[in-house]
């Protein structure tokens, strides 16, 4: 594939101790297991590596390191540099219930100490993982402490550090799985100023582009009284809506939950208007419009007719400097004909 | 709320009235204890209120720690099943109001009361019931609670024979499939002899396999609605004609809050059906949510609708999904009313050229609906 050379590849490491749930939430995030299907799972040995196409020209490049004493040690001392560098995120995992934090804590500092000399200028990520087995009164405030603490031996990353609680039973992943993808999606500004336009021609409330296999949020562009909704975790929670719909699909039809996509998904109603369809080769469109037929039609034709547009931008990196010149030369018959009713 | 609760039920005579103070701490210590205090009265002399004012009532009973406090949360509380680890013992009566296309009552007792105590005021609990629901843990040792409902039924075959009893063979989540088959099979035959030995004939007894899980608790739950229901027949036969005419492969009728089916159409169901339209009407009224909340201040001069409740959904709303791979099959949701949505499944050569049919035939449908639930 010629086009895979032009493919920024970003080297995100996931480290953690064992057992803390990494692997669990690579499995749900990148490859659709559900929830309750991770114990199967084994012990992670050594390094998985996994590469994953988002929109753009995104490669992640994901090394899901073995947790185990042994393996850490390795990476530390043989491997340093193999492993921390040319690093552009570091998310490490904690387990919340772990009865050794401090212990965790040096192990993390050790790693931190590595990356910082391989590659400074990588973005640290924690998961504060396993929130559910906790009550849910005191989650907030053992979190807090616990990031106060791990911050503390984050050396020269410090504030930089940022910190998420997770679970893999709600959409908590989500939250913070969108907010690593958005850092490293390099043409971010890019696609949001042409998401923004179309958002501007089809009279659209919001627009959510996501990623297709792993339903993460890449960005959305929210306008008007939308900004009002109350439901400041709506883009997570649409991610993991949508992925418990796919997982039901692909149930219910008998095939693997990968190649479970819908085309299209309409909902009317009297407030708003809801659809989803596919942007480019990875990407899904979510809009939500004012609650009228007529804008709604009209927004289905002008998608179908962006897409070229943005199956451009998923390829190309050359051009990717001057993209607002090569805007208006591009007509040709990809658009597949949906058409109004 | 006690107080009514006494006036309404007056003591059956033979009860002592030490006993008679028990059952009414139970029932003052409800909470929120919903009025049936309007239904009461005229079904009085039906020991089965079903046929009467629609507005029935589950018992939920078993042994203690069997999950009937799980199940009433998981169902009508949306509680998410693992948090149902937190929950308490319950010591009191727990009733829980379901304000929907029909109204019923659950009741959710403590486990560790002898229901058949007479000195209990059995009247006041058996007497209105539409369903009994016997939870039993399928993981637990289950043969103390297999007695215990014998017993129940008996009582209740010999007082109120007209009250149906559901068996949920309850936490079948971590059985493996052949040990649940045996399991289900021991406690049906169980069931089953010592009630032919004591010359009860098994009647209004129906086993159900559940678990908080997965969908196989509100399929049961829906079965169990579905026999209180008096106009399930006409239900039915409506929802088999609108399959028909439109070529659809299967039609279910929702509760959308509970997520409880009321009626589907004749063919042979599967769960896999069941679970996949619960499943859309959880993704249509999740993003309902999420877009459909309360704007009307802020657009001026829109004309947009003003409902009273945001959270049930929205006016007829409507929605399809298409699905990507050829052979998949299609679904559609229409809203029917401010509690009902019908659920379409349909098959691969559909829907786009014939929505005009769809659509004529589903309102015409609702119409109907219409008269049969007037509200």
């Amino acid at each position: 594939m010629s086009s895979s050379k032009r493919l920024k590849q970003r080297k995100v490491l996931l480290m953690g101790k064992s057992g803390a749930g990494k692997s669990s939430m690579r499995s749900i995030v990148f490859s659709n297991y559900v929830a309750k299907d991770v114990r199967r799972l084994g012990a992670t040995i050594d390094v998985e590596h996994s590469n994953i196409k988002f929109m753009g020209n995104l490669m992640l490049n994901l090394w899901d390191c073995g947790g185990q004493d042994g393996f850490v040690e390795n990476y530390l001392l043989h491997s340093r540099s193999h492993v921390f560098g040319g690093v552009a995120v570091l998310i490490f995992v904690f387990d919340i219930e772990s009865r050794e934090f401090a212990a965790d804590v040096i192990n993390y500092g050790n790693i931190i100490r590595a990356l910082e000399e391989c590659s400074p200028n990588a973005k640290v990520f924690c998961l504060i993982h396993k929130m559910d087995l906790v009550q849910s009164g005191f989650r907030h405030s053992l979190f807090e402490q616990r990031a106060e603490h791990i911050r503390a031996a984050s050396e020269s990353f410090g504030e930089a550090v940022e910190f998420f609680p997770t679970s893999i039973w709600d959409q908590s992943l989500y939250k913070a799985w969108t907010q690593i993808i958005y850092f490293l999606i390099p043409n971010a500004q890019t696609i949001e100023s042409m998401l923004q336009d179309l958002a501007e021609v089809i009279h659209a409330r919001e627009i959510i582009l996501y990623e297709r296999t792993t339903c993460l949020m890449v960005t959305h562009i929210t306008k008007g009284t939308e900004l009002q909704n109350p439901f400041t975790d709506r883009f997570e929670r649409i991610s993991s809506i949508l992925k418990t719909h796919k997982h039901s699909m692909a149930k219910h039809m008998g095939v693997p939950a990968g190649s479970a996509n819908f085309a299209e998904l309409q909902i009317k109603t009297g407030r708003f208007m809801f659809f989803i369809t596919r942007l480019t080769e990875n990407t899904n469109l979510a809009v939500s419009l004012p609650p009228y037929e007529y804008i709604f039609n009209s927004a289905r034709v002008n998608i179908s007719l962006m897409r070229p547009r943005f199956a451009e931008l998923e390829l190309s990196n050359k051009k990717r400097p001057d993209i607002g010149s090569r805007t208006e030369s591009n007509d040709d018959s990809r658009e597949r004909g949906e058409g109004a009713n | 709320m006690g107080d009514e609760n006494l006036h309404q039920s007056p003591p059956i005579s033979n009860v002592d009235q030490s006993a008679q103070q028990t059952l009414i701490r139970y029932l003052q210590d409800l909470p929120e204890a919903d009025k049936p205090s309007a239904s009461n009265a005229p079904s009085r002399k039906t020991p089965n209120s079903r046929a009467n004012d629609g507005k029935p009532r589950l018992l939920l009973m078993g042994q203690r720690r069997s999950g009937k406090s799980s199940i009433s949360s998981v169902v009508f509380h949306k509680l998410p099943p693992p948090e149902t680890l937190y929950l308490e013992t319950t010591t009191r009566i727990k009733k829980e109001y379901m304000h929907s296309f029909m109204d019923f009552q659950v009741w959710d007792f403590p486990g560790h009361l002898n229901y058949t105590d007479p000195s209990f005021d059995t009247e006041e609990i058996f007497g209105e019931i539409g369903a009994l629901i016997w939870v039993i843990d399928a993981q637990d040792d289950f043969f103390d609670a297999v007695t215990k409902l014998n017993e129940l039924i008996q009582y209740l075959q010999e007082n109120y024979p007209e009250i149906i009893v559901e068996v949920f063979i309850h936490k079948v989540d971590g059985l493996s499939d052949d040990y649940l088959s045996d399991t289900y099979q021991i406690i049906v035959d169980r069931v089953q002899d010592e009630l032919e030995d004591s010359g009860h004939p098994l009647g209004n007894v129906s086993f159900h396999r559940t678990s908080i899980y997965d969908h196989s608790i509100y399929e049961a739950f829906s079965k169990v609605i579905q026999k209180l229901i008096f106009e399930i027949g006409p239900l039915e036969s409506l929802l088999t004609t609108l399959c028909a005419n439109c070529k659809m492969e299967k039609a279910y009728l929702f509760d959308v809050l509970s997520k409880i089916y009321i009626a589907s159409d004749l063919s042979p169901s599967d769960s896999s059906s069941y679970e996949i339209s619960s499943e859309y009407v959880d993704l249509v009224v999740d993003i309902s949510e999420i877009y459909g909340w309360d704007r009307n201040e802020l657009e001026g001069g829109d004309t947009e609708q003003i409902e009273e409740d945001p959270e049930v959904g929205n006016q007829d709303a409507e929605s399809l999904i298409v699905l990507e791979k050829k052979n998949g099959s299609y679904l559609y949701l229409k809203e029917i009313n401010k509690y009902l949505a019908l659920i379409c499944i349909m098959g691969d050569d559909s829907p786009t050229d014939r929505k005009a049919l769809i659509d004529y035939n589903v309102g015409v449908f609702q119409e109907t609906l219409k008269q049969i639930f007037p509200r």
